[in-house]
C-alpha cells in the first residue's frame, strides 16, 4: 500500500497557505459537470456538501437518517475550541496546535494539526454568521470556558448543546443549498459499498431503508463523512445507529484503515445500571470546570457521600495532577478512575463509579449560576438516575466515546483509494492517540468548511476522470455483491438475536481491549471474537425481508462488519508494543502508572490493508516526522 | 413490574394498521421506555416474529428521532422529556400502556411507530437559515449580541424537530416548530435581512405541506420535550402579517414594497 502523506514543503506555519496557493482550480463550467457524492451529513458532511454546492459542484448528499439534522454530531455537549484569544489569556494558533498534538500523545501528523488550529478561528466566524447562538457575556461578546488538557479558556459553547447548535447551523446551510437545487439530498439511504473503476472511487451503492432497494450513484469523487466506530463496544456514548460499515466497506475496496486501536474512553459518563442497558450517557467534561472528582480514602467505605468528611475524601485528580487538577486530559482521568475502582474505592452499585461533586461550586457561586451553566446536563442526569445532583454528588465512570483511528488520509484528506476522501471522525488524521475535549466539532467543521473545498478541486483538475455511468459492470458487480450479503444474513435463520451477539462482542472488547490492554488479553480477545463471529454466521436470526423497512437487517449488517473490524482493532493493539494516549498497554507504563511511549519503534501510524476474504489484514506504516515540536513525555502534574 | 402493552402495528404506509396486545413480565424501573421496548423486541425476535419498529438514535433526548404517543400523550406522561429519556419508574406494576405513532396528515406512517417527517426539512429549505457563503464571515466578535437576545434565541434554537407539537395539535399544526426557527433567527442581528421573507416562505410552505393553522390550544407547548413556548408563535404571526402587507409577494426577487 502506497502511503504518500503529500505534506506541503516549507515551514509549518506556511504549509497550508502554500497548499492553497498551489492547488489547481476547476472552472465554474467544469464544477457543474463534476458530481461529488457526500456520505453522511453530520458536521463534516453537511458543511462539506453545503460548501461544495455553493462552489458550483453537482452534489449528492446521503444520510441513513430521516433528516440531515439527526446526525450524531448533534449530541456533542461541551464546546468547540478555537485560538481566538478573546480572553487575552495567552492563546495562539501555535498553542492550540501544540496542546492538541501533545494531548494526542504525539501520534498525529504535525502538519494536519497545525492546519486545524489555523482554521479554527474561521469556524467560529462562520458559525456566528449563520446564527449559532453561542453563549455570550453581559457585554454582548462571546463567552469561553475551559476544557481538559488546556490551560487557557478557548472553548466556545451553546449551553450544553454546542453540537446541536453547530449541526443545526451546518444543516441550515445544507438546507439552503437543497432549496436552491445545488445539493440533492437523499434521506433514509445507507451506503453499502464503494464502486471502484480503474483504481478510483467513482460511485456508491446505497440501500433505501424504506423499500430495501439497492441503488447506484456515479460521480467524480466520494466523500465519507460517516463518523466513528465506538459502537463496536456495543455500549458507548454514541447514538445507536452509529456504525463502521461505510468505512469498512471502503476498506475492503482498498482504503487503508489507520490506528484502529486508538479509542477514547471518556471519563465522565453515567455508570452502567443493568444488563438491559442500551447505551451510555455522557456528562460533559465541562462539568469538571466546577465539579470536583473524588472517592473515599478508605476502600469499601459505603457511607453516603454527605457522611464522609472532607478529610476522608481523596480528590485524586487534584492530588496526582496538581497543575491541571480536575481538568486532566480524558485518557489520564479515565485510567485514574479505573485505578481508584480497582483499589476498591469505587462508589455506587458494583463499585464502578467515582463522585463528581458540584457541592463546593454551588456553595461558592450559588445554585443559579451552576444551573445556568449546566442545567440541561443536571436534568438529564436526574432523569436517568432519579438522583438530584444539586444535593447528592453525581456518580460517573468512563465509557467509550470517540475513536481517533479511522480511514487513513493524506494532507488533502484523500484516502489510499484515489477519489475517496474521508472527513471528520471517520478519518484518522488530527487527534493522534487521544482527542482533547471540544476538538471533534472543530475538526469536523474544519474538514468540511475549509479543507475539502480547497483540496477536492486539485484532485478533480489533475485527474483524468472519464465520465462513467451506473451501467458499468463495476456498478452491477457491487450491487449484486451487496444483495448477496443481505441474502446471506437473512438465510442463516438461527436462534439468537443480532443484539445478543453485539452485546457479547462488546463485552469481549471492553474487557480485553478497553482501558487497559495486555498481550495476553488481546490474544484472548482475537480468539474469542473469531469464535463468536463463526457462531454469528451460524446462529443469528434476522427477521423480516430484504424488500422492506427492516431494522433487524440494518443492525445485522453493521454487526457483521464489527466482527471483522473488532479483530483488526485487537491486532492493532497487540502489535503496538507501547502505550500512548488512549491505548494503554499495561506492560508499557512508567513507575507511576502513566503511558510510556516508544518513539524509537512506534512513532508511526499503523495502516491496515485488506488482503481478501479470510486472509489476515496487512499492517503498513506511515512514519510520523516532527519538524517543529520536541517529543516529550506528557506531563500534567 | 408487569405491563400490558397495546402497540400500533402497521406493515407499511399502504397497509391497514391496528393495536396488538403484548405483555411483559419483568420490567425494571430503571429502564428507559425504549429499553423496555428493546426487551419486548428481543422476545419477539427469538420467537421469529418481526420486532416493533420505532425510530431512535441518540437516546439522550437531543437527536429528535424518537417519539410515540403513550397513553394519548406524545413522548408520554413526563413533561419536558423525550420518549428515550422517559424511565419506567414513572409507571406502575400492572399498568396498561397504549403506544401509537405521531399521527398527522403531514406525517404519513412508514411502519409501526415510524412516521415520515420530511415536511419539516422542506419547510427549513425555503428559509430556515441565514444565507452566508463559506469563508465570507466577519470576525465573530465583530457582531455583538445582547445576552438577553442571545439567550432568547437559544431557547428557541433548542427545538429538536421531533414533531410532538404536530402530533398533539388538534389542527395538526406545525406552528411551534416553524416559529421556534423563526424566533431563533429573527432575534439575532444576523437574521434581520431575511427575517420577513423567511416568515412568509416558511409559514406558506407549512400550509402547503398539509399542516393546519394555530388556534391557540397550547397542547404543543405542553408536550414539547424542550419546553418551547407558544409566545414564539405570536412573534412568528407578527412577522408573517407584517411581511404579507409589505414585501416579497412575488418570487425571484421582484419584491413590491407597499
Amino acid at each position: 500500500m502506497k502511503l504518500d502523506s503529500r505534506i506541503p514543503s516549507g515551514p509549518l506555519e506556511e504549509k497550508w497557505t502554500r497548499r492553497k496557493n498551489g492547488v489547481s482550480l476547476v472552472s465554474p463550467a467544469n464544477k457543474k459537470k463534476s458530481t461529488i457524492i457526500v456520505v453522511g451529513t453530520g458536521l463534516a458532511g453537511a458543511s462539506a456538501a453545503a460548501s461544495l454546492g455553493e462552489l458550483g459542484y453537482t452534489v449528492k448528499a446521503f444520510t441513513y437518517h430521516d433528516s440531515a439534522r439527526r446526525a450524531h454530531s448533534i449530541a456533542a455537549q461541551g464546546g468547540i475550541n478555537a485560538a481566538k484569544n478573546y480572553q487575552n489569556d495567552g492563546d495562539s494558533v501555535y498553542r492550540l496546535f501544540y496542546e492538541t498534538l501533545k494531548g494526542g500523545d504525539f501520534r498525529a501528523r504535525e502538519s494536519n494539526v497545525y492546519r486545524l488550529a489555523e482554521v479554527s478561528n474561521n469556524i467560529i466566524d462562520q458559525c456566528v454568521a449563520q446564527g449559532v447562538p453561542f453563549a455570550r457575556d453581559y457585554d454582548g461578546h462571546l463567552a469561553n470556558r475551559s476544557f481538559g488538557g488546556a490551560q487557557v479558556s478557548r472553548t466556545f459553547y451553546a449551553r450544553g448543546q454546542t453540537g446541536q447548535q453547530l449541526l443545526l447551523g451546518a444543516y441550515s446551510a445544507l438546507a439552503k443549498n437543497v432549496g436552491a437545487g445545488t445539493v440533492q439530498m437523499f434521506n433514509r439511504k445507507e451506503m453499502v459499498d464503494v464502486v471502484v473503476i480503474d483504481g478510483r472511487a467513482r460511485g456508491i451503492v446505497v440501500r433505501d431503508l424504506v423499500t430495501g432497494e439497492l441503488e447506484t450513484h456515479a460521480g467524480e469523487a466520494v466523500l465519507l463523512c460517516t463518523g466513528g466506530y465506538s459502537n463496536v463496544f456495543y455500549l458507548s456514548t454514541n447514538a445507536k445507529n452509529c456504525n463502521v460499515s461505510a468505512n469498512w466497506r471502503a476498506y475492503k475496496r482498498g482504503a487503508g484503515f489507520a490506528n484502529p486501536c486508538y479509542t477514547q474512553i471518556h471519563p465522565t459518563c453515567i455508570p452502567v445500571a443493568g444488563d438491559y442497558q442500551s447505551k451510555l450517557t455522557l456528562m460533559s467534561e465541562s462539568l469538571r470546570n466546577d465539579g470536583r472528582v473524588w472517592v473515599p480514602i478508605r476502600a469499601g467505605d459505603n457511607r453516603s457521600p454527605d457522611q464522609i468528611p472532607v478529610a476522608e475524601r481523596d480528590y485524586y485528580l487534584e492530588r496526582i495532577y496538581p497543575s491541571y487538577g480536575n481538568l486532566a486530559p480524558r485518557d489520564i482521568s479515565s485510567r485514574a478512575a479505573k485505578r481508584m475502582c480497582d483499589e476498591g474505592r469505587g462508589v455506587g452499585p458494583g463499585g464502578r463509579g467515582v463522585f463528581l461533586d458540584l457541592g463546593d461550586s454551588i456553595k461558592r457561586l450559588g445554585k443559579n449560576v451552576i444551573e445556568e451553566r449546566y442545567g440541561n446536563l443536571i436534568e438529564m442526569y436526574e432523569r436517568i438516575t432519579g438522583e438530584d445532583p444539586y444535593s447528592v454528588p453525581m456518580r460517573i465512570y468512563p465509557a467509550v466515546h470517540y475513536t481517533m483511528g479511522g480511514l487513513w488520509v493524506d494532507y488533502d484528506l484523500m484516502s489510499s483509494l484515489p477519489g475517496l476522501f474521508v472527513l471528520g471522525e471517520a478519518n484518522f488524521s488530527d487527534h493522534g492517540a487521544n482527542r482533547l475535549g471540544a476538538s471533534a466539532l472543530m475538526q469536523g467543521l474544519a474538514d468540511g468548511y475549509f479543507v475539502i473545498p480547497t483540496t477536492i478541486g486539485d484532485y478533480i483538475a489533475n485527474s483524468k476522470l472519464p465520465k462513467v455511468t451506473v451501467d458499468r459492470p463495476e456498478f452491477t458487480e457491487a450491487r449484486q455483491s451487496s444483495a448477496a450479503f443481505v441474502q446471506k444474513l437473512l438465510a442463516v435463520k438461527g436462534h439468537r438475536s443480532v443484539d445478543s451477539f453485539h452485546k457479547a462482542l462488546g463485552l469481549i472488547l471492553w474487557e480485553h481491549c478497553g482501558m487497559g490492554r495486555t498481550k495476553e488479553s488481546l490474544t484472548t480477545a482475537i480468539q474469542k471474537v473469531r469464535a463468536l463471529r463463526d457462531e454469528f454466521w451460524a446462529d443469528v436470526r434476522v427477521t423480516g425481508d430484504a424488500a422492506d423497512l427492516n431494522q433487524e437487517l440494518e443492525k445485522a449488517a453493521r454487526v457483521a462488519d464489527y466482527f471483522e473490524m473488532g479483530e483488526v482493532m485487537c491486532r492493532d493493539a497487540l502489535l503496538r508494543e507501547e502505550s500512548c494516549g488512549g491505548h494503554f498497554r499495561e506492560e508499557h507504563q512508567t513507575e507511576d502508572g502513566e503511558a510510556k511511549r516508544d518513539d524509537e519503534n512506534f512513532c508511526h501510524a499503523a495502516v491496515w490493508e485488506y488482503a481478501g476474504p479470510g486472509k489476515e489484514a496487512i499492517r503498513n506504516v506511515e512514519p510520523l516526522a516532527f519538524e517543529v515540536v520536541h517529543l516529550a513525555q506528557r506531563s500534567y502534574k | 413490574m408487569k405491563l400490558t402493552l397495546h402497540i400500533w402495528r402497521q406493515k407499511a404506509r399502504s397497509n391497514k394498521g391496528g393495536f396488538q396486545l403484548y405483555t411483559l413480565a419483568d420490567v425494571s424501573e430503571h429502564m428507559s421506555f425504549l429499553e423496555m421496548l428493546d426487551v419486548l423486541n428481543e422476545e419477539l425476535v427469538v420467537k421469529g416474529e418481526e420486532p416493533v419498529h420505532f425510530e431512535h438514535d441518540c437516546r439522550e433526548g437531543i437527536c429528535g428521532c424518537c417519539g410515540a404517543v403513550v397513553n394519548g400523550e406524545p413522548h408520554g406522561p413526563k413533561s419536558g422529556t423525550t420518549l428515550c429519556q422517559l424511565h419506567m419508574r414513572h409507571f406502575h406494576d400492572n399498568d396498561e400502556i397504549w403506544i401509537e405513532p405521531f399521527r398527522s396528515k403531514a406525517f404519513p406512517i412508514l411502519k409501526d411507530l415510524i412516521v415520515d417527517r420530511g415536511a419539516f426539512d422542506r419547510i427549513i429549505q425555503v428559509g430556515g437559515f441565514i444565507a452566508v457563503r463559506t469563508g465570507s464571515a466577519p470576525d465573530a466578535n465583530g457582531i455583538t449580541v445582547s445576552k438577553e437576545s442571545s439567550d432568547l434565541a437559544m431557547d428557541a434554537a433548542e427545538c429538536i424537530g421531533c414533531g410532538a407539537c404536530v402530533a398533539s395539535c388538534p389542527n395538526g399544526s406545525a406552528s411551534l416548530f416553524v416559529s421556534a426557527k423563526l424566533s431563533h433567527l429573527g432575534l439575532l442581528p444576523q437574521g434581520q435581512p431575511e427575517r420577513l421573507k423567511r416568515a412568509l416562505a416558511m409559514i406558506r410552505t407549512a400550509e402547503a405541506e398539509g399542516f393546519g393553522y394555530c388556534s391557540n390550544y397550547g397542547e404543543c407547548e405542553a408536550v414539547c420535550p424542550k419546553r418551547i413556548g407558544i409566545h414564539h408563535i405570536a412573534r412568528a404571526n407578527c412577522d408573517f402579517h407584517k411581511a404579507s402587507f409589505m414585501v416579497y409577494q412575488g418570487t425571484g426577487g421582484k419584491a413590491a414594497v407597499g
